[in-house]
């Protein structure tokens, strides 16, 4: 029993944790896309229409990276480019996303998706319950482990990241030393647009395989959300990830044990758990603001034109 | 000049005839400067004078329109600042281009080589920090540290380049007296290295003291080459105004009059972990007296005047008095209606809408202090246009603010001629009491001359006037009193003829003496 919920809240909380991570890198370049939910709702589309037309569940996953990078470059094309509000055109991208996959995913509605099937590693899968639950995952969890530790090292550990953490934090200064401050962001928005898309493929791959418009029911809010509630560090993503996560599931569990015992709980109240726990950890960090100065990207949202 | 002294000289850096136009406006206009191997040379220059367009150029930041830059007697096009440090030309700006959120090392790497790892760059960050004086942790976080120890990082990430030729923009703005002879020593020990430095600075006396030559710049031109050792500040002055600096005037032995604003026993505490906290301040100001508070940036100047402006009111209503009523809670506007003027530190953005036109900024802060002058119409509040435009103008005269057109955006402004608007908005009111934090920052000698004499007739002309300044030689012009704030403490005021700089620069430091300032000693 407890086995099967852990095993759902991997399911649950690895979109979460995908998508989140890309825009935290896409943040600490400076650049807030708030069109993770629209980058998502396209990825999990491309994903299932290339895997229903070329029956491979891998080419799937390849075409919602690619879905959800395309679509963050008109993101990147409008606010890096053309200097647009971020703010607007990110909650625009969203609403276009939302109602472009609903366009092209008209035809697969009803039809039974091609699922992910897990990668088994031989002898690390016969650990008890750990081996099983860890071991036996499909590819996206093993990437989604894989990208908190390789985003971690290269923000934190590689040159490149230094300048982008640096661009982040004052892209004028940036400016002055040299760095393309343009030319990384641009790459910023397409690696968040991209593990958007990889999210959004785990929900029409994994999660559900079928396509249901607006399948990603508000997950890439929820991930925004927990960039900010991690204080914008990637092993913080993964366990806020998983905490929404759980906190996503247990919620179903809680209105089933609620249900038979008599109670009522409205299930919006327990779906915006996450949003108001966000809030009090923002409440909390918040109180120390040396360190919520030193990990928040100070020109976060603040378009930057070179002068000369 | 170099190149007649004999054969030998080829001066490390030269420039002929160096143009830039932006438009029509010719920023620098044909400069030629040499600077020798080995020398500390003075770039002097009023605000505007196009010592930050030459500078840039020659770092690479700005292409000149015109002219030539040669390195080492071979010519050469500085495209970019990396361009600059290959050739062997460092920088130290005025702004530092840190980046808070990282840590020391971290900002040295970005300027760096990528293939040298950090750990490789805090060693000799360190390293170097420690010969030359300057003590830095490469481990801290910028955002945790003071100007002072901001601008050593410069420094020393300048230095790591090992470059020939180090530019220093108007380093000693920010530092004691004490922490200036220290970058003395460091520039001296750079000079016996066989290290050029160019040092660009408006205070002439260090310009005397530490360098060997200097150049004079006026309206983008070569107004004079000099040894600045056989000038006199007053001559010197005149080759960077072209004119005779006014000199400011004060009549000794002013009588003063009643106590205009008090402050008694405030502590505040620090409302970020970046700010400080005022520690048992008092202060009387009379009718008649300019009392100046010198200090360290950073040591609680930007706190002192939010309290007493309002920007941040304060829990006890009594701790501040403003001409007898008590206003700790008041906030801004209403100690303005009851005459007192403020000018903030910074320009743009606190002081002014640096997007707004001149007359929109006399608006907004004047709009509840003058209502019957500037709104008409009772509850509507109609702007009376006429009146404004009408005042904006009488200040421009009086303040002799140059601007071009009638009623330009704030950002257009030099910020000299910004500064005497701002100042000249507050003293149009003859407020009762005015207090000033940086009056003349980042102002040329022309306008801070102007700045200075407003206050001191404003001041015997009967209202109490606090200036809170880094620059000391402002406040030796100003000042009947000086206190000295440090961590947040404000000293006991001196009457100006009994200090020494050499007395005061121990107060800044924060030695204080047991005897004048006895709260100061307990709580050490």
């Amino acid at each position: 029993m407890f086995e099967a919920i852990l095993l759902t809240v991997i399911t649950a909380s690895t979109p979460l944790v995908v998508a989140a991570l890309g825009e935290l890198v896409t943040e600490r370049s400076g650049v807030l896309n708030l069109g993770v939910e629209g980058m998502m709702i396209m990825g999990a589309v491309c994903a299932f229409a290339a895997a229903q037309l070329s029956g491979s569940p891998y080419v799937g996953i390849l075409a919602g990276i690619f879905g959800g990078g395309l679509f963050s470059l008109l993101f990147g094309f409008l606010t890096l480019t053309l200097v647009a509000n971020q703010v607007a055109t990110g909650l625009a991208l969203t609403i276009l996303g939302l109602g472009l996959s609903g366009q092209i995913g008209e035809v697969f509605v009803g039809q039974p998706g091609i699922k992910l099937q897990p990668i088994v590693f031989p002898i690390l899968s016969d650990i008890p319950f750990f081996g099983r639950v860890l071991f036996s995952q499909d590819l996206i969890f093993y990437l989604s482990v894989a990208l908190v530790v390789g985003i971690n090292w290269f923000l934190f550990r590689s040159r490149t990241g230094l300048k982008l953490r640096a661009i982040g934090d004052s892209h004028s200064s940036a400016h002055a030393l040299g760095i393309n401050v343009i030319r990384t962001r641009y790459l910023a928005v397409m690696f968040g647009g991209a593990c958007a898309g990889l999210a959004g493929a785990q929900l029409s791959l994994v999660y559900t395989p079928q396509w249901v418009e607006n399948m990603s029911a508000g997950r890439g809010w929820i991930a925004l959300a927990l960039v900010v509630f991690a204080s914008w560090r990637p092993w913080r993503i993964l366990a806020g990830g998983y905490l929404f996560g759980a906190v996503g599931i247990g919620q179903l569990h809680a209105q089933i044990v609620a249900q038979n015992l008599g109670i009522v709980i409205p299930s919006q109240f327990l779906s915006a758990l996450p949003y108001a726990a966000t809030i009090v950890v923002l409440i909390i960090i918040s109180h120390n603001r040396r360190t919520t100065l030193i990990n928040t990207p100070a020109s976060l949202g603040k378009p930057f034109v070179p002068d000369r | 000049m170099t190149l007649s002294e004999g054969p030998a000289a080829v001066p490390l850096l030269s420039v002929r005839g160096l143009t830039k136009l932006f438009g029509s406006f010719a920023a620098c206009n044909a400069i030629d400067l040499d600077i020798a191997p080995g020398e500390i040379h003075a770039l002097l220059g009023e605000n505007g004078a196009g010592k930050s367009t030459l500078v840039k150029m020659l770092f690479g930041v700005l292409q000149p329109s015109a002219g030539q830059i040669l390195w080492e007697g071979a010519p050469v096009t500085i495209v970019s600042p990396g361009e600059a440090r290959r050739l062997g030309i460092g920088m130290v700006f005025q702004h530092f281009s840190l980046f808070e959120a990282l840590t020391v090392a971290e900002n040295i790497a970005l300027s760096l080589d990528p293939k040298i790892s950090l750990a490789r760059i805090s060693d000799e960050a360190a390293s170097l920090s420690k010969a030359y004086g300057l003590p830095l942790d490469p481990k801290a976080h910028v955002a945790d540290l003071s100007v002072g120890e901001r601008q050593r990082i410069e420094i020393v990430r300048a230095l790591l380049q090992n470059p020939k030729l180090i530019i220093l923009d108007e380093p000693t703005s920010v530092l004691t007296p004490q922490e200036a002879d220290r970058l003395f020593e460091t520039l001296f020990k750079l000079k016996a290295e066989g290290r050029s430095v160019l040092y660009i600075s408006h205070r002439l006396e260090e310009v005397r003291r530490i360098c060997d030559r200097a150049t004079v710049l006026r309206h983008g031109k070569v107004t004079g080459a000099c040894d600045p050792k056989q000038e006199t500040p007053a001559s010197l002055a005149r080759m960077m105004v072209g004119s005779d600096v006014a000199e400011v005037h004060r009549d000794a032995g002013t009588v003063l009059g009643d106590i205009r604003l008090e402050v008694g026993n405030l502590s505040v505490p620090a409302r970020t972990p970046f700010a400080v906290a005022l520690r048992n301040v008092s202060m009387k100001v009379r009718a008649g007296e300019v009392l100046a508070i010198a200090g360290v940036a950073g040591n609680g100047q930007g706190e002192l005047f939010d309290v007493l402006s309002g920007e941040y009111p304060v829990a006890g209503d009594e701790a501040i008095r403003i001409r007898g009523k008590a206003v700790g809670r008041t906030g801004i506007n209403g100690r303005r209606l009851l005459g007192a003027g403020f000018v903030p530190e910074e320009r743009h953005g606190h002081a002014a809408v640096s997007a707004m036109a001149l007359s929109d900024n006399l608006l907004l802060a004047r709009s509840q202090s003058d209502r019957k002058a500037f709104l008409s119409g009772g509850a509507f509040s109609v702007i009376r246009f006429d009146a404004i435009r009408s005042a904006t103008r009488r200040i421009c005269e009086v303040m002799d603010v140059r601007k071009s057109g009638e009623d330009p955006q704030a950002s257009s402004l030099s910020g000299g001629n910004l500064q005497k608007f701002i100042v000249g908005r507050e003293l149009d009111r003859q407020p009762a009491v005015l207090v000033v934090n940086q009056p003349t920052w980042g102002v040329d000698a022309g306008a801070a001359s102007r700045i200075r004499q407003a206050l001191i007739d404003l001041a015997k002309a009967g209202s109490a006037v606090v200036v809170i300044s880094q620059d000391l030689d402002e406040i030796f012009e100003v000042a009947t009193n000086i206190a000295v704030i440090s961590e947040g403490r404000l000293s006991e005021p001196h009457p100006a003829g009994t200090l020494t700089l050499e007395r005061i620069g121990l107060l800044m430091g924060g030695i204080h003496e047991s005897h004048s300032i006895p709260e100061a000693a307990h709580a050490h």
